[in-house]
Formats: C-alpha cells, sequence, structure tokens
C-alpha cells in the first residue's frame, strides 16, 4: 500500500500519457459529438422558437398595428382625395355655369346684333327701293307733266298756270311722303 | 486512490520520527486501479471518464426533449450555452462564430467539469493536472486553428496568416516572421495546454500541501493552533480553487475561439 510511484522515479510531469491522451480524446469526442449532433441543435431550435413566439409575436403586433394604421392612412387620403375631388368637380361645374352664362348671353348679343343688323339692311332695301320707285315716280309725274304741258299747249296761261301748281302740288305731295318715310329711317338708324 | 490519502492513512504527525510527507510529482502519479496488458487504467481517467458522463448526461437531461416553457435544469442549461453562445462565440468571433458554438460548449463544460472534479469530495482530483488532457484538447484546438486557416486563406494566404504582418519595415521583416512562426505554430498550443495544465496542478498541489500540514501538525500540543490555521488555508485554497476551475475552462475556450477567429477573418 505504500508503494509510491515517485520512488521508482517521478517522470517528467510535462510529457503526456499516451494512454491519458487517448481516453482523453475519446471522452471529448463523446461530449462533442452528443452535445453537437443532437443536444445543442435541440437547444438551438427551441431558443429559435421562443424567440419567434415571444419576439416574433411582439413582431407580428407591430406588424399588424402598423398595417392598420398604414390602411388609416390610405382611406383618410383617399376621403381627403375624394373631397378635394368633389370640391374640384363642383368648382369646375360653376366655371363651366359661368362659360355656359357668358356664351349665352354672348350668342344673345349676337343674335340681337344679328337682328339689328338684319332689320337695318331691311330698312336700307326699304329705303332703296322706295328711292328707286320714287325716282321712277318722280320721271313718270315729270313725263306726265311734260305731256300734258305739251298737250294742252299753251292756248291758256292761266289753265298752263294751274297745271304748274297741280304738278307741283302733287310734287310737294310726294316729297312729303318721301321726307317722311327718310325721317323714320334716320330714327332707326 | 491518491498518493496523499495514503500518507493521511499512514497517520503520520509531527515528532513521530517521520519526515513531513510533503507532496510533489508523486502526487499526481496513481497506482493503476486495474491493467490489461501494459495498459493501466488510472484514476484520472476513470475521473474523466465520469466527468464525460456528466455533461453528456447535463445536457442530455436538460435539452433532449427541450420545452417552449424550459423547466429548471433546461434552463441552467441554457444559462450555460447562452453564456458560450453569447459572452465567447459571439463575443470574440461574431456571426460567423456560431457554427463553433457545440466545439466551445463541449471543450468549456468538459474543462470545467474536470476543474471541479478538484474539490469534490472522493474524487478530489483534476484530471486536467496530469498533462496529457490539457494536450489532448489544445491539439483538437491547434488542429482546428490550421484547418481553419488554410480552409479559409488557401495555402499561400493561410502561411502568410500564420507568419505574415503587413506594413512592416523590410529589415524587420525576417525577425518578425521567425517570431510569428514560433508564436502562432509553437507557443500558442504549448500555452494553450500548459496554461490549464499548470494552475490545475499548482491550485491541486497547494490543497494536497495545506490538507497534509493540516494532518501532520493535529497533535495534543502547541502545534494544533497551527493545524487550525492550516486547515483554514485549505478550506480557504478549496473555495478559491473553484474559482479558478471556472476561469481556466473560461480561458481555456476564450483562447479556443480567439484562434478560430484568427484563423477565419480576412487578412491582417
Amino acid at each position: 500500500m505504500m508503494t509510491f510511484l515517485a520512488e521508482e522515479g517521478a517522470q517528467n510531469p510535462l510529457i503526456p500519457d499516451t494512454a491519458e491522451l487517448v481516453i482523453g480524446l475519446l471522452c471529448f469526442f463523446i461530449v462533442f459529438g452528443l452535445l453537437g449532433k443532437k443536444l445543442l441543435p435541440n437547444i438551438q431550435k427551441t431558443l429559435a422558437e421562443r424567440h419567434d413566439a415571444i419576439e416574433g409575436g411582439l413582431e407580428r403586433a407591430e406588424k399588424a398595428q402598423a398595417e392598420a394604421n398604414r390602411t388609416l392612412e390610405e382611406y383618410k387620403a383617399q376621403l381627403a382625395e375624394a373631397r378635394h375631388e368633389a370640391a374640384r368637380i363642383t368648382e369646375q361645374a360653376r366655371e363651366q355655369g359661368a362659360v355656359i352664362i357668358a356664351e349665352m348671353r354672348e350668342e344673345g348679343q349676337r343674335q340681337r346684333d344679328a337682328i339689328v343688323a338684319a332689320g337695318h339692311a331691311q330698312i336700307e332695301a326699304d329705303r332703296r327701293q322706295v328711292t328707286v320707285t320714287l325716282r321712277q315716280e318722280v320721271g313718270r309725274i315729270a313725263t306726265d307733266l311734260a305731256g300734258k304741258l305739251v298737250g294742252e299747249s299753251l292756248e291758256d296761261s292761266a289753265r298752263q298756270s294751274r297745271t304748274i301748281d297741280r304738278f307741283l302740288d302733287s310734287l310737294d305731295g310726294s316729297a312729303d311722303a318721301g321726307a317722311g318715310n327718310g325721317a323714320g329711317a334716320g330714327a332707326a338708324r | 486512490m491518491s498518493a496523499h490519502t495514503l500518507l493521511a492513512e499512514a497517520g503520520c504527525h509531527i515528532k513521530q520520527d517521520c519526515g513531513f510527507p510533503a507532496p510533489g510529482l508523486h502526487s499526481f502519479d496513481f497506482k493503476p486501479i486495474f491493467s490489461i496488458g501494459s495498459f493501466d487504467f488510472t484514476k484520472p481517467m476513470l475521473l474523466a471518464i465520469i466527468c464525460m458522463l456528466l455533461v453528456v448526461g447535463f445536457f442530455w437531461a436538460a435539452f433532449n426533449k427541450p420545452k417552449l416553457v424550459p423547466g429548471k435544469l433546461q434552463l441552467v442549461g441554457e444559462i450555460g450555452y447562452t453564456f458560450v453562445a453569447r459572452s465567447i462565440a459571439r463575443e470574440v468571433i461574431g456571426k460567423k462564430g456560431d457554427k463553433y458554438v457545440p466545439f466551445l460548449t463541449s471543450i468549456f463544460f468538459f474543462v470545467w467539469f474536470m476543474n471541479i472534479m478538484s474539490i469534490i469530495p472522493f474524487a478530489q482530483f483534476p484530471p486536467a493536472s496530469r498533462f496529457a488532457f490539457p494536450v489532448a484538447l489544445a491539439a483538437l484546438v491547434y488542429i482546428t486553428y490550421m484547418y481553419l486557416t488554410f480552409k479559409t486563406h488557401g495555402f499561400r494566404g493561410g502561411v502568410k496568416n500564420l507568419v505574415w504582418i503587413s506594413g512592416l519595415p523590410k529589415p524587420l521583416v525576417p525577425l518578425i516572421v521567425l517570431l510569428e512562426f514560433i508564436q502562432n505554430c509553437i507557443t500558442r498550443p504549448f500555452t494553450l495546454a500548459v496554461r490549464l495544465w499548470a494552475n490545475m496542478f499548482a491550485g491541486h498541489m497547494l490543497i494536497v500541501m495545506f490538507s497534509v500540514a493540516t494532518w501532520y501538525l493535529l497533535t495534543p500540543t502547541w502545534l494544533t493552533a497551527v493545524s487550525g490555521g492550516s486547515f483554514g488555508l485549505a478550506i480557504f485554497m478549496t473555495a478559491f480553487e473553484v474559482l479558478i476551475q471556472f476561469l481556466q475552462a473560461y480561458i481555456f475556450t476564450l483562447l479556443a475561439s480567439i484562434y478560430i477567429q484568427g484563423a477565419i477573418e480576412e487578412g491582417h
């Protein structure tokens, strides 16, 4: 019992014992094999799952919250846009109404002008016609008068003077009618 | 059973004409529990296997059927796992470190459990104080380091990554190349193994020292007071070792991840 290995001569402690080396390596490989192949992957998976269950839940909740916020924002934006659109359409309609009114006013003005212009043209045409007619009339009357003067000769100066008077009277009559006509046209203008 | 236990059983006390049975290298050599031919199965091997079973058993119980709402055991396992995944892999390597988390987690817990054996009653021995165990793990880290270096950068880029620092003045280049080569290819794996080994070795030595001294001085004389002091120190050292055990497992894993990071980073 009392024999010490030391007494047989202590070995250099820095020279590794081969058997111990082998046993040490074997033990480590068994530890490493079981831990590395099975046990640690197990726990890694579980830790990942737990992380997912805890922080993943939070992340999902945050994501849902963000989604809801974004949807709300979108709705608000759409609503604002719709309001804006409505206002724009109203404004447009108002503008269009104003334009239509202006156009109609202009059209009315134009038609009035056209009617007035047509009236003037009619009056002018009438006047010309009257003038032409009058001139023909005057010519005919003058011819009549001349015929009458020639026909009756100069037998009776009194008669002659009467004829001239009648002519002048008739002339006056036609002049009066023409003057009245002309004054009317002037007022219309 | 370790050598010092045998010493204690011998019941040697001061002034009994049997010198102080000081702990030494022999405290780390064990008689084989059984032998198969030239193969001796010793206590450190048994402890390493027990630690392997404990690590696997613990994580099996914690993570075999993981639940979304964890039970107590699963929660403890998750804390351990996230400690390595976040505080070591993510912190040092970044996002790319995720695929090395199983490797780093295995290292951390295997080393830590082995270290804890130092203060577990009846075990009371850290397997990592036998140089072979740190060497085995450091060798794996070293192989991983080399493999990732050449896989990431190709042969030329890998060699360059190991020995080259850009932007050096010309005369310094040969010296730095030599130093970088020595550092990356020789001292790194060596110090990685030695750091863990030496810490566990020294820690165990201190605890044994004060324990043996406590027993040795325990006599019906005034020396009992010294024995009490020694006992107090043994307890203090045990508590201190709890910290060291965790720290060394952490440092070993941290350095492993730093090497991996150095291997896969883009140029340097």
